[in-house]
């Protein structure tokens, strides 16, 4: 998909809407009266710089807006900004090292001020101050100035070409504050400015009435806000405090709340609850996938600190997850399906890459959902792995095809290491499980063994992902340079430790290509690489289970965003 | 007696001070990072600026020191400005304006002053778990004085499966039970408690009383089950004693023998009982709270140890510190007071 056809939808979605007025949900500002919105984890702040909290972030969404935001399928829209500018439009400087957004006319402030290039000059000046500690300075990675140019022009200029120009002031973690509101609040000082951090004023739909930390804030309808008849609500209640069941009872099964965030429930308890009818479980998925990493170095704890883990080059590898064929007899092995059944429900679905999303770069060259057992046991004999002593586990010349296999202490994942265990079993792997407390193993302290960047193990399990749309970065995690060793206090993002000269090309190559399209088959060949080459076994592509009342329109989740985005779109469905 | 007041008020800012110390050095040692709940995908270096914007790289000295001074120096200024200009009692002095800007104890989580969010805490901590406690006490007393009265009856033998049953059932079940019963299946009360909302008439009354009747009931329970097996005992001591015979012996009703003499005989330790579980009410309910989405005094610790806001555990515990010694100073006085055989000069 070319940004001309992302801004094709666009305007298309425009020109949608008058079909959706024409449901009957058209009307004034406020017709709708109250909202309520429960956030079992409540918001601390609601300025999202100096937390960097997902609460916080979706919270101070309803307020403080961006020039373009994501929607639910990852694709950009236009929001304070008129167009999303690119190299054919002329947005974007042939170069590719700065880019000039315009703003939409007309957008003021709650307070009734205009919205200008200043804000945003100040808005840059005031998260890259070195005292500040803001939680978004990398959106401004590599920007060198922001500047007014003519009326109602921005222009970002960056040190170096920048393929994907579109971090800063884009996406619910890089908003834009008023600069009359914040100007005496600059580094050190940003805590001191209590009042302006918690009721920030904004562009956006609704405008902050009381705001307790940790508790409740309450929203009232912008009466300045640019388009006509929205927000459909005149009050908003964002409740904050007990716990994902809780949360889950007051919109499922009582109906006192109209919209419940981030419901990682069993599966079984979530479908109890929506079966009363009150309200129904959605999902929005971004590019979080759980996944396997299989060593590619010699783990054996008889090997000492120098080696254990330790890439050397590939000196040291391991004696048979290198085998691909190895690799994909595990993957074959797996009920990806019964995974999800057991321990994710509405919140996941069986996935095959690393990369799943957004749509322009997720491959579709892996098969993996059908498990096969038997082709999983013909791959290993034929790859001359056969249990030539009789003790149930297959071996090949002295060497036993059995694995450590640990992840972070947490229900679902001990059911899903449990389920992996038996089918290995049946494909002659002898599995010995661990888990770790989620503390340790994130917590990345090089003086633990324990870690899951120092992977004293053979197979390891969690999930991660990116943030934003593009994965130039999340892709270059793979890079030989990127192993953990010892040399940097095993910091590093390359945790199975895979090394391939032509994938090290191929990030070289994406972090010089502009056009998205090609940009989108680079990432596809990376992932079908590293899938191929069975370092990770991807299992299942999560997503955030949020509900929402059955009388609450126009919920329109996006992972790629806040899951409030579109807040100003939603209404009260009325019988 | 006054002297022996002042005495313990003067021994109490040591124990005080060792107290702090402790909490202090026990929150130093206890590992966590408040930067543990920021998503993995905030790179680690911006992580690190964001810790040192929190001051977390000063020495550990530093750190004490700058807290104590927040705490006993700078907040004390804030609470007399607010006296003399906001308070209902002290409104009509001058106003002093003692406090200049400097930094009060800063919340690491919201990066606003600790204090100001105790404050707006409170009502709802006191309103709810103050309720209960009152509430358990005015249901404790009665059954306490009854089953003593009638030791061994039906109703002796009820009381003390209530209690038992209130000792042994914690809130974690019995708040889940009664929201099931009462919010999902019957629906005649909210699971969730609403802190904004502002009484103003009889109608709002009778909201604010039905949000509150679930979190009272389940903390009643409690307080109930304790005090009633504590005043049965106490009344069980006395009515043995030989100035009850005596009290017989002379002709007084029974009504009188048992509610004049003994009761008030029985009431003193029960008194002390009472004063010493105030402090808990302002530490308010953990698991109560958090289960009815209180909000108040004990939600705020619990979320301050998830996101590992120390200054706000350290105020926290600190000022449930000072309570604690506070109440036990005022129940040893009320027992000299009432116990005219207990002297301490």
């Amino acid at each position: 998909m070319k940004l001309r056809t992302l801004l094709m939808g666009a305007i298309a979605t425009t020109a949608f809407t008058p079909v959706v007025y024409a449901d009957g949900h058209e009307g004034d500002r406020g017709r709708d009266g109250q909202l309520n919105i429960i956030y079992w984890q409540a918001p601390s702040t609601l300025n999202p710089f100096l937390s960097g909290g997902t609460k916080e972030n979706e919270a101070a969404s309803l307020v403080l807006e961006s020039l373009a935001r994501f929607n639910e399928a990852g694709e950009m829209v236009p929001w304070l900004a008129e167009d999303i500018p690119s190299v054919d439009n002329g947005g974007v400087s042939e170069d590719l090292t700065s880019i000039t957004w315009t703003l939409k006319e007309g957008i003021v402030w709650s307070d009734g001020t205009a919205l200008t290039a200043d804000d945003l000059i100040f808005t840059h000046e005031y998260c890259t101050h070195p005292e500040s500690g803001c939680a978004s300075v990398s959106y401004f990675d590599g920007v060198v100035s922001v500047e007014a140019e003519g009326e109602r022009g921005v222009k970002i200029t960056f040190d170096a070409p920048k393929p994907f120009p579109y971090t800063a002031f884009v996406g619910a973690e890089s908003p834009i504050l008023q600069k009359a509101q914040f100007q005496d609040c600059l580094g050190a000082r940003a805590p001191e400015c209590t009042e302006a951090n918690f009721g920030p004023i904004g562009t956006g739909p609704f405008v902050v009435s009381d705001f307790r930390p940790n508790d409740v804030i309450t929203y009232v309808a912008n009466e300045n806000y640019r388009e006509e008849g929205k927000p459909a609500f005149a009050t908003v209640t964002f409740k904050g405090g007990g716990d994902a069941a809780a949360a889950a009872r007051s919109v499922l099964e009582t109906g006192e709340f109209d919209y419940a965030w981030n419901l990682q429930l069993a599966p079984d308890v979530l479908d109890r609850m929506e079966a009363v009818g009150k309200g129904t479980v959605v999902a929005a998925y971004g590019t979080s996938v759980e996944r396997l990493h299989l060593n590619q170095t010699n783990a054996d704890p008889a090997l000492g600190p120098d080696k254990r883990s330790v890439f050397m080059n590939g000196d040291n590898a391991h004696p048979f997850l290198t085998d691909p064929k190895v690799g994909q007899a595990l993957s074959m092995a797996i009920d990806r399906e019964l995974i999800v059944e057991v321990g994710y429900g509405a919140g996941g679905q069986p996935t095959c890459n690393v990369l799943p999303a957004p749509a322009l770069y997720a491959s579709e060259a892996n098969d993996c959902l059908t498990q096969d057992i038997e082709g999983a046991n013909a791959l290993l004999d034929e790859a001359g792995w056969v249990d030539t002593n009789g003790n149930g586990i297959r071996d090949k010349d002295g060497v036993e095809l059995s694995v450590l296999y640990q992840t972070s202490t947490n229900a679902v994942r001990q059911d899903t290491q449990a389920l992996i265990k038996d089918w290995w079993s049946q494909i002659g792997v002898e599995t010995e499980l661990r888990n770790i407390d989620a503390s340790v193993f994130f917590g990345g302290d090089p003086g633990s063994p324990d870690t899951f960047q120092k992977f004293y193990a053979d197979i390891e399990m969690y999930t991660n992902n990116f943030a934003g749309v593009d994965p130039e970065a999340y892709m270059a995690n793979w890079l030989c340079s990127d192993i953990p060793t010892p040399a940097t206090q095993w910091q590093g993002s390359n945790i199975q430790r895979f090394c391939m000269p032509e994938y090290d090309e191929l990030v070289e190559k994406m972090s010089v290509t502009s056009d998205l399209e090609e940009r989108g088959e680079l990432a596809k060949q990376m992932n079908d690489m590293i899938i191929q080459s069975y370092s990770i076994i991807p299992l299942v592509h999560r997503g955030n289970p949020s509900a929402h009342a059955n009388t609450l329109g126009g919920v329109k989740m996006s992972d790629w965003d806040s899951e409030l985005w579109n807040i100003a779109d939603w209404y009260r469905i009325k019988n | 007696m006054l002297t022996y007041t002042i005495r313990r008020l003067v021994l109490s800012i040591p124990t005080l001070l060792f107290i702090s110390i402790v909490i202090f050095l026990l929150l130093q040692l206890a590992p966590g990072d408040p930067m543990a709940q920021v998503p993995l995908t905030v790179p680690p270096e911006v992580k690190q600026q964001m810790r040192e914007a929190l001051g977390l790289g000063a020495p550990i000295h530093v750190q004490y020191w700058k807290w104590l001074v927040q705490f006993f120096w700078i907040e004390p200024q804030v609470f007399v400005d607010w006296l003399t200009r906001d308070s209902f009692f002290f409104g009509w002095l001058p106003d002093t304006n003692l406090y200049t800007g400097q930094l009060r104890v800063i919340s690491w989580q919201t990066r606003s002053p600790v204090m100001d969010i105790v404050v707006q805490r409170l009502p709802q901590t006191l309103w709810v778990v103050g309720m209960s406690y009152i509430v358990g006490i005015l249901i404790a007393l009665p059954i306490g004085i009854y089953s003593a009265y009638r030791q061994y009856s039906l109703f002796d033998q009820a009381g003390t499966f209530v209690s038992m049953i209130g000792f042994s059932i914690p809130p974690f079940f019995s708040g889940v039970l009664v929201i099931v019963i009462f919010s999902v299946n019957l629906g005649w009360f909210p699971s969730i408690y609403d802190t904004t909302h502002v009484v103003t008439d009889w109608a709002s009354f009778k909201v604010q009383l039905n949000q509150m009747i679930l979190p009272v009931m389940v903390l009643a329970l409690q307080t109930t089950a304790q005090i009633s097996r504590f005043m049965r005992a106490s009344m069980l001591d006395n009515l043995n004693q030989d100035y009850v015979r005596t009290a017989r012996a002379k002709g007084l009703k029974e009504s009188v023998v048992v509610l004049v003499h003994v009761l008030r005989n029985s009431m003193i330790p029960i008194i002390t009982v009472i004063a010493l579980g105030i402090p808990s009410i302002f530490g308010g309910a953990i698991i109560t709270e958090t289960l009815f989405k209180v909000n108040g005094i004990g939600q705020l610790l619990l979320t301050a140890l998830f996101a590992n806001d120390l200054p706000m555990v350290m105020t926290l515990t600190f000022i449930f510190a000072v309570l604690i010694v506070l109440f036990n100073l005022i129940a040893d006085v009320l027992y000299g007071i009432l116990d005219p055989r207990i002297r301490y000069d």
